[in-house]
Protein backbone atom coordinates (compact mmCIF):
# COMPACT_ATOMS: atom_id res chain seq x y z
CA UNK A 1 0.00 0.00 0.00
CA UNK A 2 1.35 3.39 -0.91
CA UNK A 3 2.58 5.47 1.99
CA UNK A 4 0.19 8.33 1.49
CA UNK A 5 -2.97 6.25 1.54
CA UNK A 6 -4.99 7.07 4.59
CA UNK A 7 -7.42 4.39 5.68
CA UNK A 8 -10.65 5.85 7.00
CA UNK A 9 -12.33 3.45 9.37
CA UNK A 10 -16.08 3.66 9.75
CA UNK A 11 -16.55 5.17 13.22
CA UNK A 12 -17.94 2.73 15.74
CA UNK A 13 -21.29 3.82 17.14
CA UNK A 14 -21.66 3.84 20.88
CA UNK A 15 -24.41 1.80 22.43
CA UNK A 16 -26.51 4.89 22.98
CA UNK A 17 -26.16 5.85 19.33
CA UNK A 18 -27.01 2.32 18.20
CA UNK A 19 -30.43 2.64 19.78
CA UNK A 20 -31.15 5.43 17.24
CA UNK A 21 -32.85 7.34 20.06
CA UNK A 22 -30.52 10.39 20.30
CA UNK A 23 -30.74 11.06 16.58
CA UNK A 24 -34.50 10.53 16.52
CA UNK A 25 -34.90 12.91 19.42
CA UNK A 26 -32.65 15.58 17.93
CA UNK A 27 -34.53 15.26 14.64
CA UNK A 28 -37.83 15.61 16.42
CA UNK A 29 -36.43 18.61 18.27
CA UNK A 30 -35.66 20.40 15.01
CA UNK A 31 -38.98 19.63 13.35
CA UNK A 32 -40.97 20.41 16.49
CA UNK A 33 -39.14 23.71 16.93
CA UNK A 34 -40.14 24.67 13.39
CA UNK A 35 -43.67 23.40 13.96
CA UNK A 36 -44.33 25.38 17.12
CA UNK A 37 -42.56 28.51 15.86
CA UNK A 38 -44.62 28.52 12.67
CA UNK A 39 -47.81 27.59 14.50
CA UNK A 40 -47.30 30.54 16.84
CA UNK A 41 -46.58 32.87 13.92
CA UNK A 42 -49.59 31.66 11.92
CA UNK A 43 -51.77 32.24 14.96
CA UNK A 44 -50.27 35.70 15.45
CA UNK A 45 -50.76 36.53 11.76
CA UNK A 46 -54.41 35.52 11.92
CA UNK A 47 -55.02 38.24 14.51
CA UNK A 48 -52.84 40.73 12.66
CA UNK A 49 -49.70 40.58 14.82
CA UNK A 50 -46.05 40.04 13.83
CA UNK A 51 -46.87 40.30 10.17
CA UNK A 52 -43.29 41.28 9.37
CA UNK A 53 -41.97 37.84 10.41
CA UNK A 54 -43.00 35.31 7.76
CA UNK A 55 -44.20 31.92 8.96
CA UNK A 56 -43.61 30.23 5.63
CA UNK A 57 -40.96 30.60 2.98
CA UNK A 58 -43.47 29.90 0.21
CA UNK A 59 -45.28 32.50 -1.91
CA UNK A 60 -49.01 32.18 -2.53
CA UNK A 61 -48.34 32.22 -6.24
CA UNK A 62 -51.17 33.65 -8.28
CA UNK A 63 -51.81 36.38 -5.71
CA UNK A 64 -48.22 37.06 -4.67
CA UNK A 65 -45.40 36.83 -7.20
CA UNK A 66 -41.86 36.05 -6.25
CA UNK A 67 -39.50 38.98 -6.84
CA UNK A 68 -37.72 38.45 -10.14
CA UNK A 69 -34.06 39.11 -10.81
CA UNK A 70 -33.30 42.28 -12.80
CA UNK A 71 -31.91 40.23 -15.68
CA UNK A 72 -34.81 37.76 -15.72
CA UNK A 73 -35.95 37.02 -19.26
CA UNK A 74 -39.73 36.86 -19.42
CA UNK A 75 -42.22 37.55 -22.18
CA UNK A 76 -40.98 39.89 -24.92
CA UNK A 77 -42.19 43.38 -25.64
CA UNK A 78 -41.52 45.89 -28.39
CA UNK A 79 -40.51 49.29 -27.11
CA UNK A 80 -42.53 52.22 -28.39
CA UNK A 81 -41.68 55.72 -29.63
CA UNK A 82 -43.43 58.78 -28.21
CA UNK A 83 -45.96 58.85 -30.99
CA UNK A 84 -46.97 55.21 -30.47
CA UNK A 85 -45.03 53.48 -33.22
CA UNK A 86 -42.54 50.69 -32.57
CA UNK A 87 -38.87 51.59 -32.21
CA UNK A 88 -38.14 48.60 -34.39
CA UNK A 89 -36.60 49.53 -37.75
CA UNK A 90 -37.15 46.13 -39.32
CA UNK A 91 -33.43 45.36 -39.68
CA UNK A 92 -34.08 41.61 -39.30
CA UNK A 93 -31.10 41.15 -36.94
CA UNK A 94 -33.22 39.45 -34.27
CA UNK A 95 -34.93 37.23 -36.81
CA UNK A 96 -31.52 36.26 -38.13
CA UNK A 97 -29.87 35.61 -34.78
CA UNK A 98 -32.80 33.72 -33.29
CA UNK A 99 -31.61 30.13 -32.76
CA UNK A 100 -35.16 28.85 -32.52
CA UNK A 101 -36.36 30.79 -35.58
CA UNK A 102 -39.45 31.92 -33.74
CA UNK A 103 -39.48 35.55 -34.96
CA UNK A 104 -41.22 36.57 -38.15
CA UNK A 105 -40.86 40.17 -39.38
CA UNK A 106 -42.37 41.76 -42.43
CA UNK A 107 -40.81 45.17 -42.94
CA UNK A 108 -42.56 48.15 -44.48
CA UNK A 109 -41.48 51.62 -45.57
CA UNK A 110 -41.48 54.27 -42.88
CA UNK A 111 -42.40 57.83 -43.96
CA UNK A 112 -39.41 59.19 -42.00
CA UNK A 113 -36.32 58.81 -44.25
CA UNK A 114 -34.09 58.62 -41.15
CA UNK A 115 -35.95 55.52 -40.00
CA UNK A 116 -36.43 53.93 -43.42
CA UNK A 117 -38.22 50.76 -42.27
CA UNK A 118 -40.63 49.56 -39.63
CA UNK A 119 -42.36 46.21 -38.97
CA UNK A 120 -45.69 45.78 -40.69
CA UNK A 121 -45.83 42.47 -38.98
CA UNK A 122 -43.83 41.25 -35.97
CA UNK A 123 -44.66 37.76 -34.65
CA UNK A 124 -42.99 35.68 -31.97
CA UNK A 125 -44.01 32.08 -31.48
CA UNK A 126 -43.50 31.55 -27.74
CA UNK A 127 -44.10 27.84 -28.18
CA UNK A 128 -40.82 27.74 -30.11
CA UNK A 129 -38.89 30.48 -28.30
CA UNK A 130 -36.07 29.28 -26.05
CA UNK A 131 -35.82 32.55 -24.09
CA UNK A 132 -32.12 32.90 -24.86
CA UNK A 133 -32.35 36.68 -25.07
CA UNK A 134 -30.22 36.94 -28.23
CA UNK A 135 -32.87 39.11 -29.88
CA UNK A 136 -32.52 41.62 -27.06
CA UNK A 137 -28.72 41.51 -27.22
CA UNK A 138 -28.55 41.97 -30.95
CA UNK A 139 -31.06 44.79 -31.35
CA UNK A 140 -29.30 48.02 -32.32
CA UNK A 141 -32.37 50.15 -31.53
CA UNK A 142 -33.28 48.78 -28.07
CA UNK A 143 -36.58 47.91 -29.74
CA UNK A 144 -37.16 44.51 -28.15
CA UNK A 145 -36.87 43.71 -24.48
CA UNK A 146 -37.75 40.76 -22.26
CA UNK A 147 -38.43 42.78 -19.12
CA UNK A 148 -42.21 42.42 -18.80
CA UNK A 149 -41.83 40.06 -15.83
CA UNK A 150 -44.59 37.89 -17.28
CA UNK A 151 -43.81 34.30 -16.35
CA UNK A 152 -47.17 32.56 -16.64
CA UNK A 153 -46.86 31.89 -20.36
CA UNK A 154 -49.16 28.98 -20.92
CA UNK A 155 -51.96 28.20 -23.32
CA UNK A 156 -54.25 25.41 -24.36
CA UNK A 157 -53.16 25.49 -28.00
CA UNK A 158 -50.07 26.19 -30.06
CA UNK A 159 -51.91 28.99 -31.81
CA UNK A 160 -52.50 30.77 -28.53
CA UNK A 161 -48.74 30.82 -27.92
CA UNK A 162 -48.16 33.00 -30.99
CA UNK A 163 -47.82 36.66 -30.17
CA UNK A 164 -48.34 39.30 -32.81
CA UNK A 165 -47.50 42.98 -32.86
CA UNK A 166 -50.49 43.96 -30.71
CA UNK A 167 -49.45 41.84 -27.78
CA UNK A 168 -45.78 42.64 -28.22
CA UNK A 169 -46.41 46.38 -28.09
CA UNK A 170 -48.90 46.11 -25.25
CA UNK A 171 -47.85 43.34 -22.82
CA UNK A 172 -51.05 43.82 -20.82
CA UNK A 173 -53.08 42.24 -23.63
CA UNK A 174 -54.02 38.64 -23.02
CA UNK A 175 -55.68 36.18 -25.36
CA UNK A 176 -58.34 35.88 -26.61
CA UNK A 177 -58.08 39.19 -28.45
CA UNK A 178 -60.83 40.90 -30.41
CA UNK A 179 -60.79 43.72 -32.94
CA UNK A 180 -61.42 46.17 -30.13
CA UNK A 181 -57.96 45.34 -28.73
CA UNK A 182 -56.31 46.89 -31.81
CA UNK A 183 -55.17 50.40 -30.85
CA UNK A 184 -52.33 50.62 -33.37
CA UNK A 185 -52.60 53.60 -35.74
CA UNK A 186 -49.71 52.94 -38.14
CA UNK A 187 -50.28 50.57 -41.08
CA UNK A 188 -49.85 47.00 -39.93
CA UNK A 189 -51.00 43.55 -40.95
CA UNK A 190 -53.70 43.27 -38.34
CA UNK A 191 -54.20 39.63 -37.49
CA UNK A 192 -57.21 40.53 -35.38
CA UNK A 193 -59.03 41.38 -38.63
CA UNK A 194 -57.74 38.58 -40.84
CA UNK A 195 -56.00 39.60 -44.02
CA UNK A 196 -56.43 43.34 -43.65
CA UNK A 197 -53.76 45.94 -43.43
CA UNK A 198 -55.11 48.44 -40.96
CA UNK A 199 -53.98 51.89 -39.96
CA UNK A 200 -52.60 54.93 -41.72
CA UNK A 201 -49.60 57.16 -41.10
CA UNK A 202 -52.01 60.12 -41.18
CA UNK A 203 -53.49 58.88 -37.96
CA UNK A 204 -50.03 58.94 -36.40
CA UNK A 205 -48.72 62.27 -37.69
CA UNK A 206 -52.00 64.17 -38.25
CA UNK A 207 -51.56 64.50 -42.06
CA UNK A 208 -48.82 63.63 -44.51
CA UNK A 209 -47.70 67.27 -44.84
CA UNK A 210 -46.61 67.50 -41.22
CA UNK A 211 -45.01 64.10 -41.25
CA UNK A 212 -41.23 64.16 -40.83
CA UNK A 213 -39.56 64.30 -44.19
CA UNK B 1 -83.74 -3.52 24.44
CA UNK B 2 -82.42 -0.61 26.47
CA UNK B 3 -79.02 -2.27 26.62
CA UNK B 4 -79.01 -2.44 22.86
CA UNK B 5 -79.85 1.23 22.54
CA UNK B 6 -77.11 2.17 25.01
CA UNK B 7 -74.56 0.05 23.16
CA UNK B 8 -75.64 1.52 19.85
CA UNK B 9 -75.22 5.03 21.24
CA UNK B 10 -71.76 4.17 22.58
CA UNK B 11 -70.77 2.61 19.27
CA UNK B 12 -72.14 5.68 17.49
CA UNK B 13 -70.06 8.03 19.64
CA UNK B 14 -66.93 5.95 19.05
CA UNK B 15 -67.55 5.69 15.30
CA UNK B 16 -68.32 9.36 14.99
CA UNK B 17 -65.15 10.35 16.79
CA UNK B 18 -62.86 7.85 15.14
CA UNK B 19 -64.07 8.21 11.56
CA UNK B 20 -64.06 11.99 11.75
CA UNK B 21 -60.59 11.98 13.22
CA UNK B 22 -59.45 9.62 10.46
CA UNK B 23 -60.92 11.93 7.84
CA UNK B 24 -59.29 14.90 9.52
CA UNK B 25 -55.98 13.07 9.46
CA UNK B 26 -55.65 13.83 5.76
CA UNK B 27 -55.90 17.48 6.71
CA UNK B 28 -53.62 17.09 9.74
CA UNK B 29 -51.06 15.29 7.62
CA UNK B 30 -50.95 18.03 5.02
CA UNK B 31 -51.05 20.95 7.41
CA UNK B 32 -48.69 19.58 10.03
CA UNK B 33 -46.07 18.61 7.49
CA UNK B 34 -46.46 22.02 5.87
CA UNK B 35 -46.07 23.92 9.13
CA UNK B 36 -43.05 21.82 10.06
CA UNK B 37 -41.43 22.53 6.72
CA UNK B 38 -42.11 26.29 6.68
CA UNK B 39 -44.88 25.92 4.13
CA UNK B 40 -48.59 26.82 4.14
CA UNK B 41 -50.20 23.56 3.10
CA UNK B 42 -53.41 22.86 1.23
CA UNK B 43 -55.59 25.97 1.55
CA UNK B 44 -57.42 26.40 -1.77
CA UNK B 45 -60.58 24.27 -1.57
CA UNK B 46 -63.38 26.65 -0.76
CA UNK B 47 -67.13 26.62 -0.31
CA UNK B 48 -68.68 29.99 -1.24
CA UNK B 49 -65.32 31.65 -0.82
CA UNK B 50 -64.62 30.29 2.63
CA UNK B 51 -61.51 28.15 2.94
CA UNK B 52 -61.34 27.68 6.76
CA UNK B 53 -57.65 26.74 6.88
CA UNK B 54 -58.10 24.20 4.11
CA UNK B 55 -60.55 22.13 6.15
CA UNK B 56 -62.64 21.47 3.03
CA UNK B 57 -59.83 19.50 1.44
CA UNK B 58 -60.84 16.23 3.16
CA UNK B 59 -64.33 16.72 1.66
CA UNK B 60 -62.85 17.43 -1.75
CA UNK B 61 -60.67 14.34 -1.32
CA UNK B 62 -63.68 12.20 -0.50
CA UNK B 63 -65.59 13.50 -3.52
CA UNK B 64 -62.58 12.81 -5.70
CA UNK B 65 -62.11 9.29 -4.33
CA UNK B 66 -65.77 8.38 -4.81
CA UNK B 67 -66.01 9.71 -8.34
CA UNK B 68 -62.76 8.29 -9.63
CA UNK B 69 -62.80 5.32 -11.97
CA UNK B 70 -62.51 2.03 -10.15
CA UNK B 71 -60.10 -0.20 -12.03
CA UNK B 72 -59.79 -3.92 -11.44
CA UNK B 73 -56.78 -5.23 -13.34
CA UNK B 74 -57.29 -7.87 -15.99
CA UNK B 75 -56.73 -11.34 -14.59
CA UNK B 76 -57.13 -10.17 -11.00
CA UNK B 77 -59.34 -12.07 -8.61
CA UNK B 78 -62.35 -9.76 -8.65
CA UNK B 79 -63.85 -10.95 -5.37
CA UNK B 80 -60.66 -10.87 -3.33
CA UNK B 81 -59.56 -7.65 -4.99
CA UNK B 82 -62.77 -6.01 -3.84
CA UNK B 83 -62.75 -7.69 -0.45
CA UNK B 84 -59.20 -6.72 0.56
CA UNK B 85 -59.78 -3.01 1.32
CA UNK B 86 -62.95 -3.90 3.22
CA UNK B 87 -60.95 -6.31 5.36
CA UNK B 88 -58.40 -3.64 6.12
CA UNK B 89 -60.96 -1.06 7.19
CA UNK B 90 -63.25 -3.53 8.96
CA UNK B 91 -60.62 -4.98 11.28
CA UNK B 92 -59.17 -1.56 12.00
CA UNK B 93 -62.64 -0.28 12.92
CA UNK B 94 -63.92 -3.16 15.05
CA UNK B 95 -60.78 -3.06 17.17
CA UNK B 96 -61.98 0.25 18.60
CA UNK B 97 -64.83 -1.56 20.35
CA UNK B 98 -62.43 -2.64 23.07
CA UNK B 99 -61.07 0.83 23.87
CA UNK B 100 -62.50 2.40 27.04
CA UNK B 101 -62.90 6.12 26.50
CA UNK B 102 -64.30 7.07 29.89
CA UNK B 103 -65.14 5.85 33.37
CA UNK B 104 -68.54 4.28 34.06
CA UNK B 105 -71.64 6.42 34.30
CA UNK B 106 -74.25 5.64 36.93
CA UNK B 107 -77.63 6.36 35.34
CA UNK B 108 -80.63 5.34 37.42
CA UNK B 109 -79.86 1.81 38.58
CA UNK B 110 -77.62 1.22 35.58
CA UNK B 111 -73.84 1.31 35.48
CA UNK B 112 -72.72 2.09 31.95
CA UNK B 113 -69.07 1.59 31.14
CA UNK B 114 -67.93 4.00 28.45
CA UNK B 115 -66.56 1.20 26.32
CA UNK B 116 -68.40 -0.19 23.32
CA UNK B 117 -67.79 -3.85 24.11
CA UNK B 118 -67.09 -4.65 27.73
CA UNK B 119 -64.80 -7.62 27.28
CA UNK B 120 -62.78 -9.35 29.98
CA UNK B 121 -60.01 -9.88 27.45
CA UNK B 122 -60.36 -6.62 25.54
CA UNK B 123 -56.62 -6.39 25.07
CA UNK B 124 -56.44 -9.81 23.42
CA UNK B 125 -59.43 -8.91 21.27
CA UNK B 126 -57.77 -5.73 20.02
CA UNK B 127 -54.55 -7.54 19.24
CA UNK B 128 -56.46 -10.27 17.45
CA UNK B 129 -58.15 -7.64 15.27
CA UNK B 130 -54.85 -5.88 14.64
CA UNK B 131 -53.36 -9.19 13.51
CA UNK B 132 -56.28 -9.95 11.24
CA UNK B 133 -55.71 -6.60 9.56
CA UNK B 134 -52.75 -8.17 7.79
CA UNK B 135 -55.19 -10.25 5.74
CA UNK B 136 -56.40 -7.14 3.94
CA UNK B 137 -52.84 -6.32 3.03
CA UNK B 138 -51.78 -9.75 1.84
CA UNK B 139 -55.04 -10.26 -0.05
CA UNK B 140 -54.58 -6.91 -1.78
CA UNK B 141 -51.12 -7.91 -2.88
CA UNK B 142 -52.19 -11.40 -3.90
CA UNK B 143 -55.44 -10.56 -5.69
CA UNK B 144 -54.00 -7.73 -7.78
CA UNK B 145 -52.09 -10.14 -10.00
CA UNK B 146 -49.18 -7.78 -10.04
CA UNK B 147 -45.77 -8.98 -8.95
CA UNK B 148 -44.88 -5.68 -7.36
CA UNK B 149 -48.10 -5.65 -5.39
CA UNK B 150 -47.46 -9.23 -4.28
CA UNK B 151 -43.95 -8.35 -3.16
CA UNK B 152 -45.34 -5.36 -1.29
CA UNK B 153 -47.91 -7.57 0.37
CA UNK B 154 -45.23 -10.05 1.41
CA UNK B 155 -43.06 -7.27 2.78
CA UNK B 156 -46.03 -5.99 4.74
CA UNK B 157 -46.84 -9.43 6.10
CA UNK B 158 -43.28 -10.13 7.16
CA UNK B 159 -43.04 -6.74 8.82
CA UNK B 160 -46.36 -6.92 10.63
CA UNK B 161 -45.79 -10.46 11.90
CA UNK B 162 -42.28 -9.62 13.07
CA UNK B 163 -43.34 -6.56 14.98
CA UNK B 164 -46.49 -8.10 16.38
CA UNK B 165 -44.30 -10.39 18.47
CA UNK B 166 -42.38 -7.51 20.04
CA UNK B 167 -45.68 -5.66 20.43
CA UNK B 168 -47.35 -8.58 22.19
CA UNK B 169 -44.44 -9.28 24.51
CA UNK B 170 -44.03 -5.61 25.38
CA UNK B 171 -47.55 -5.39 26.77
CA UNK B 172 -47.09 -8.55 28.87
CA UNK B 173 -45.08 -6.37 31.25
CA UNK B 174 -48.04 -4.02 31.59
CA UNK B 175 -50.44 -6.92 32.07
CA UNK B 176 -48.19 -8.34 34.79
CA UNK B 177 -48.10 -5.05 36.66
CA UNK B 178 -51.84 -4.38 36.59
CA UNK B 179 -52.91 -8.04 36.62
CA UNK B 180 -55.77 -7.75 34.13
CA UNK B 181 -56.58 -8.03 30.44
CA UNK B 182 -59.70 -5.93 30.85
CA UNK B 183 -58.75 -2.50 29.55
CA UNK B 184 -61.29 -0.72 31.73
CA UNK B 185 -59.80 -2.37 34.83
CA UNK B 186 -56.33 -1.67 33.52
CA UNK B 187 -57.11 2.03 33.28
CA UNK B 188 -58.65 2.02 36.76
CA UNK B 189 -55.48 0.36 38.00
CA UNK B 190 -53.56 3.37 36.74
CA UNK B 191 -55.52 5.63 39.09
CA UNK B 192 -53.33 4.93 42.11
CA UNK B 193 -50.41 7.10 43.15
CA UNK B 194 -46.78 6.71 44.09
CA UNK B 195 -44.43 8.83 46.18
CA UNK B 196 -46.95 10.15 48.66
CA UNK B 197 -49.61 10.72 46.03
CA UNK B 198 -47.48 12.85 43.72
CA UNK B 199 -46.79 10.53 40.80
CA UNK B 200 -49.75 8.78 39.15
CA UNK B 201 -49.03 5.08 38.63
CA UNK B 202 -49.36 5.21 34.87
CA UNK B 203 -47.92 2.55 32.60
CA UNK B 204 -45.09 4.82 31.47
CA UNK B 205 -43.91 5.16 35.10
CA UNK B 206 -43.77 1.44 35.85
CA UNK B 207 -42.95 0.16 32.36
CA UNK B 208 -40.84 2.77 30.54
CA UNK B 209 -38.93 0.17 28.51
CA UNK B 210 -42.11 -1.53 27.45
CA UNK B 211 -43.42 1.88 26.40
CA UNK B 212 -40.57 2.50 23.98
CA UNK B 213 -40.72 -1.03 22.58
CA UNK B 214 -44.49 -0.78 22.22
CA UNK B 215 -44.33 2.63 20.58
CA UNK B 216 -41.75 1.50 18.03
CA UNK B 217 -43.50 -1.77 17.24
CA UNK B 218 -46.87 -0.06 17.06
CA UNK B 219 -45.53 2.52 14.63
CA UNK B 220 -44.27 -0.36 12.51
CA UNK B 221 -47.76 -1.88 12.64
CA UNK B 222 -49.28 1.27 11.19
CA UNK B 223 -47.10 0.87 8.06
CA UNK B 224 -46.20 4.53 7.94
CA UNK B 225 -42.82 6.21 7.62
CA UNK B 226 -40.23 5.25 8.94
CA UNK B 227 -41.70 1.76 8.59
CA UNK B 228 -43.47 2.26 5.26
CA UNK B 229 -41.66 -0.45 3.33
CA UNK B 230 -44.95 -2.18 2.47
CA UNK B 231 -46.13 0.99 0.74
CA UNK B 232 -43.08 3.00 -0.29
CA UNK B 233 -45.23 5.33 -2.39
CA UNK B 234 -42.31 7.11 -3.96
CA UNK B 235 -40.31 4.23 -5.36
CA UNK B 236 -40.71 0.61 -4.22
CA UNK B 237 -44.51 0.61 -4.73
CA UNK B 238 -46.53 -1.52 -2.40
CA UNK B 239 -49.50 -3.77 -2.11
CA UNK B 240 -52.16 -1.25 -3.19
CA UNK B 241 -50.53 -0.27 -6.47
CA UNK B 242 -53.44 -1.77 -8.43
CA UNK B 243 -56.13 0.05 -6.46
CA UNK B 244 -57.87 3.22 -7.46
CA UNK B 245 -60.77 5.33 -6.36
CA UNK B 246 -62.39 4.67 -3.01
CA UNK B 247 -60.81 1.21 -2.70
CA UNK B 248 -57.47 2.93 -2.52
CA UNK B 249 -59.08 5.47 -0.22
CA UNK B 250 -60.10 2.66 2.11
CA UNK B 251 -56.51 1.50 2.44
CA UNK B 252 -55.61 5.07 3.16
CA UNK B 253 -58.38 5.27 5.73
CA UNK B 254 -57.26 1.98 7.29
CA UNK B 255 -53.79 3.47 7.68
CA UNK B 256 -55.15 6.46 9.54
CA UNK B 257 -57.50 4.28 11.59
CA UNK B 258 -54.56 2.14 12.65
CA UNK B 259 -52.63 5.25 13.63
CA UNK B 260 -55.54 6.37 15.78
CA UNK B 261 -55.94 2.87 17.22
CA UNK B 262 -52.28 2.80 18.18
CA UNK B 263 -52.63 6.25 19.74
CA UNK B 264 -55.66 4.98 21.72
CA UNK B 265 -53.76 1.86 22.82
CA UNK B 266 -50.69 3.83 23.88
CA UNK B 267 -52.90 6.18 25.84
CA UNK B 268 -54.81 3.34 27.46
CA UNK B 269 -51.83 1.17 28.32
CA UNK B 270 -49.19 3.72 29.25
CA UNK B 271 -50.77 7.11 29.82
CA UNK B 272 -53.65 6.36 32.10
CA UNK B 273 -56.44 6.21 29.50
CA UNK B 274 -59.19 8.51 30.71
CA UNK B 275 -57.45 9.21 34.01
CA UNK B 276 -56.81 12.81 34.90
CA UNK B 277 -54.02 13.25 37.44
CA UNK B 278 -55.37 13.67 40.98
CA UNK B 279 -59.00 13.33 39.80
CA UNK B 280 -61.04 10.84 41.84
CA UNK B 281 -64.70 10.00 41.15
CA UNK B 282 -65.78 12.69 43.63
CA UNK B 283 -63.43 15.44 42.48
CA UNK B 284 -59.81 16.55 42.58
CA UNK B 285 -57.65 15.44 45.52
CA UNK B 286 -54.32 17.19 45.17
CA UNK B 287 -51.32 15.73 46.99
CA UNK B 288 -50.79 19.02 48.85
CA UNK B 289 -54.16 18.56 50.48
CA UNK B 290 -56.49 20.76 48.42
CA UNK B 291 -59.70 19.23 47.09
CA UNK B 292 -62.20 20.39 44.45
CA UNK B 293 -65.47 18.45 44.58
CA UNK B 294 -67.06 17.71 41.19
CA UNK B 295 -70.34 16.18 40.08
CA UNK B 296 -70.38 12.76 38.48
CA UNK B 297 -71.03 14.09 34.97
CA UNK B 298 -68.20 16.61 35.19
CA UNK B 299 -65.90 13.82 36.32
CA UNK B 300 -66.90 11.55 33.42
CA UNK B 301 -66.68 14.33 30.85
CA UNK B 302 -63.28 15.38 32.16
CA UNK B 303 -62.20 11.77 31.75
CA UNK B 304 -63.44 11.60 28.14
CA UNK B 305 -61.77 14.94 27.41
CA UNK B 306 -58.54 13.73 28.97
CA UNK B 307 -58.63 10.58 26.82
CA UNK B 308 -59.30 12.60 23.66
CA UNK B 309 -56.52 15.07 24.39
CA UNK B 310 -54.03 12.28 25.02
CA UNK B 311 -55.05 10.48 21.83
CA UNK B 312 -54.73 13.69 19.84
CA UNK B 313 -51.32 14.35 21.37
CA UNK B 314 -50.15 10.91 20.26
CA UNK B 315 -51.60 11.41 16.81
CA UNK B 316 -49.56 14.61 16.68
CA UNK B 317 -46.43 12.77 17.84
CA UNK B 318 -46.87 9.99 15.29
CA UNK B 319 -47.37 12.54 12.53
CA UNK B 320 -44.30 14.41 13.70
CA UNK B 321 -42.25 11.20 13.64
CA UNK B 322 -43.66 10.35 10.23
CA UNK B 323 -42.46 13.65 8.78
CA UNK B 324 -39.12 13.66 10.59
CA UNK B 325 -37.53 10.27 9.98
CA UNK B 326 -36.41 8.66 6.74
CA UNK B 327 -37.39 5.10 5.88
CA UNK B 328 -35.58 2.07 7.25
CA UNK B 329 -33.79 -0.32 4.97
CA UNK B 330 -35.43 -3.75 5.00
CA UNK B 331 -32.52 -5.51 6.73
CA UNK B 332 -32.39 -2.72 9.31
CA UNK B 333 -36.10 -3.14 9.87
CA UNK B 334 -35.81 -6.88 10.47
CA UNK B 335 -32.71 -6.45 12.62
CA UNK B 336 -34.44 -3.83 14.76
CA UNK B 337 -37.48 -6.04 15.17
CA UNK B 338 -35.84 -9.38 15.88
CA UNK B 339 -32.48 -8.44 17.40
CA UNK B 340 -33.52 -5.20 19.07
CA UNK B 341 -37.09 -4.99 20.22
CA UNK B 342 -37.77 -8.72 20.69
CA UNK B 343 -34.93 -9.44 23.19
CA UNK B 344 -35.52 -6.16 25.00
CA UNK B 345 -39.20 -6.94 25.48
CA UNK B 346 -38.42 -10.49 26.69
CA UNK B 347 -35.87 -9.20 29.21
CA UNK B 348 -38.40 -6.59 30.28
CA UNK B 349 -40.99 -9.28 30.97
CA UNK B 350 -38.45 -11.31 32.97
CA UNK B 351 -37.33 -8.36 35.05
CA UNK B 352 -40.92 -7.31 35.67
CA UNK B 353 -41.89 -10.81 36.70
CA UNK B 354 -38.88 -11.08 39.07
CA UNK B 355 -39.58 -7.71 40.64
CA UNK B 356 -43.26 -8.56 41.09
CA UNK B 357 -42.44 -11.95 42.60
CA UNK B 358 -39.79 -10.85 45.09
CA UNK B 359 -40.89 -7.38 46.13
Amino acid sequence: MAANVKVMRRPELTFWEKTYLPQILSGLKITSAHFFRNLFLHAAHSVGLLKHIPAAVTFQYPEILRPLAMRFRGRHRLTVRDEGTPRCVGCMLCETVCPAKCITIVAGEHPDPNVEKYPVRFDIDLGVCVYCGYCVEVCPEDAIRMDTGIVDIAAYSRGAMQLDIHELMNPKLRKPLTEQNCTLKFPHECRLTPGHVKGDWNQVYGDTQSAPK
Amino acid sequence: MEDLVIKLVLAGIMFFGVLNLAGLHTWIERKQSAVMQDRIGANRADILGFTVLGLFHPIADAVKMFTKEDIVPEGADRVLHTLAPFFSVFFALVAFAGIPFGDHVVWGDRVIDLQVAKLDAALLYIFAMLSLGVYGVILAGFASRNNYALLGGLRATAQMISYEIALGIAIIGVILVYGTLDLQELVRGQGTYLAGGWIPLWGIVVQPVAFFVFLTAALAETKRVPFDLPEGESEIIGYFVEYSGMKFGMFFLADFLETILVACLTTTLFFGGWQVPYLMPDGFHFPWGATIPLSQWTYVLLGVASFSVKVLAFCWLFMQIRWTLPRFRYDQLMRLGWLGLFPISVVNVFVTALVLTFF
